[in-house]
């Protein structure tokens, strides 16, 4: 447990050493949010019916910037061979590692909410919803997409891959994020909608370590 | 049934098992896609909605059913080939991936052309068309990830990973018409017990699905054929076939030398 432990604490004292690479993907966020009342159109109307749509769909671009981190200085300097040959069970180390990737990129993001509902007009009742889905969906988003990280890690341009692999994944959650939120809107029921995505994040919690292990043995070759 | 797999996993015998089912397939396909084709645009009755534009029911609904089944292929081969660590599995996965992705460019065209006069849009956000939409993407990443690797064995591995995540799709697309209440038609042939599709206009459909899937048959035994040979050229067998096809090859070239030589 110590051993996990390590790795945990490891992980976070690295990400807080590099505050540009955790400011940079929330910035992003922060922009393409302000691009959408520029350009699609300022009132207020319109904004609270695409606001929940352009949150998740920032929140996926945004998250496609930060992932690569996740595996990449690791595969790099060569502690991820360290991790296979210590013996550990790689997916419990890869877990670990997702949890750790998921509280600093995506914790900062919740905590950046509030600002981005009030900057689309966003009810009371959407915004309850959105964190919701956000609490729900954003470590669906670590751990699928961890498996990708993990396939694309020893390619040189493994950016834009990335995205192509993953944004079709991730279309799924989108849909049934933004619909739990426009029955939030309309002051329906959504548990249905949350309840799907809690079972797609429990899908992934129980085969995605597996995944993200085999998928870094690969790219270990 | 190992006893009787289990020896495909090696390459020569995956060739000579492709160079065996190609004509088949490719008789197969012949036959079944003219008589279907045939008897479904000229001969089954009008729609009485619809008129004669459902015809087009008789290229889309296989290519849509294929497409979808060929991923399913795919997944299983990048299962096998993870299971059992075959190589053949993984060159046969990727052998089928653009085989699939065009089938799915096929039903999203034939769907959008049959959309047209139906609905009056060429597209809509419908939830079936957006999860094939989805699926087509889905084979582009596999084929882009299988792309971007220099050692072919890790690139079917990886691609397999991601080809098997991709699998969750499958479900959502066959059950999107009856989760989403969207703009597509309910299903018309996947119900046994009771097709609602009167049989004249299903036995064409049933042809041309049985002809669409050995065409894709023909075309997979080709694609891992050639497969087979890129990846497995230093090996003898590979060397002895090909310096049997120039020999070949050369036999005929002293009489095209003789007659330009006159």
């Amino acid at each position: 447990m110590t051993l996990y432990h390590g790795i945990f604490k490891r992980d976070m004292h690295i990400a807080f050493k590099q505050k540009a690479e955790l400011v940079q993907p929330l910035m992003f966020l922060l922009m393409v949010v302000t691009l959408f009342p520029l350009g699609v159109s300022p009132s207020p109307d319109t904004l609270q019916r695409i606001g929940p749509g352009v949150i998740w769909i920032a929140a996926i671009l945004s998250s496609l910037m930060a992932m690569e981190r996740l595996f990449r200085d690791d595969f790099q300097d060569g502690s991820l061979e360290q991790y296979m040959l210590s013996g550990m069970p790689l997916p419990a180390v890869s877990a670990v590692k997702v949890a750790a990737h998921w509280l600093v990129s995506f914790v900062p993001l919740l905590l950046l909410s509030p600002l981005l509902a009030m900057f689309l007009n966003l009810t009371v009742d959407m915004y309850i919803a959105l964190v919701l889905t956000l609490l729900l969906g954003t470590p669906l988003l670590s751990l699928v997409g961890a498996i990708a990280v993990g396939l694309t890690v020893g390619l040189q341009k493994g950016g834009v891959l990335l995205a192509l692999l993953l944004i079709p994944v991730f279309i799924p959650l989108l849909i049934f994020a933004t619909s739990a939120v426009d029955s939030a809107a309309l002051q329906l029921p959504y548990h249905a909608q949350l309840a799907i995505i809690a079972a797609m994040l429990l899908l992934a919690a129980a085969l995605a370590p597996f995944a993200i292990a085999y998928s870094l043995k690969v790219s270990q070759n | 049934m190992w006893k009787w797999l289990h020896p495909y996993a090696k390459t020569e015998r995956a060739y000579q098992l492709c160079l065996t089912l190609q004509p088949w397939f490719w008789v197969g396909a012949l036959t079944c896609l003219s008589i279907g084709t045939v008897w479904g645009l000229a001969f089954a009755p009008q729609d009485y909605q619809q008129g004669d534009s459902f015809r087009i029911i008789y290229i889309h609904v296989p290519s849509a059913i294929l497409s979808m089944g060929t991923y399913v292929a795919m997944a299983i081969a990048a299962l096998v080939g993870m299971v059992w660590q075959w190589r053949t599995a993984y060159m046969s996965m990727i052998a089928m991936a653009p085989i699939g992705a065009v089938m799915t460019f096929i039903a999203l065209f034939t769907g959008a052309a049959w959309g047209k006069p139906m609905w009056g849009a060429w597209w809509v956000w419908d939830a079936r068309l957006t999860s094939e939409l989805i699926l087509l993407f889905l084979y582009m990443g596999v084929i882009a990830l299988y792309g971007a690797f220099e050692d072919k064995q890790q690139a079917g591995k990886a691609a397999g990973v991601m080809a098997l995540v991709g699998v969750v799709n499958i479900p959502i697309i066959h059950y999107s018409v009856e989760w989403w209440n969207t703009l597509h038609q309910g299903a018309t042939i996947s119900k046994f017990d009771n097709p609602s599709i009167a049989p004249e206009m299903l036995w064409p459909l049933l042809i041309n699905l049985l002809g669409f899937a050995f065409f894709i048959g023909a075309v997979t035994t080709v694609r891992l054929r050639n497969e087979i040979v890129l990846r497995e050229l230093h090996r003898p067998w590979v060397q002895a076939l090909a310096a049997e096809k120039v020999s070949k090859q050369a036999s005929s070239v002293p009489n095209a030398n003789l007659k330009e030589g006159n």
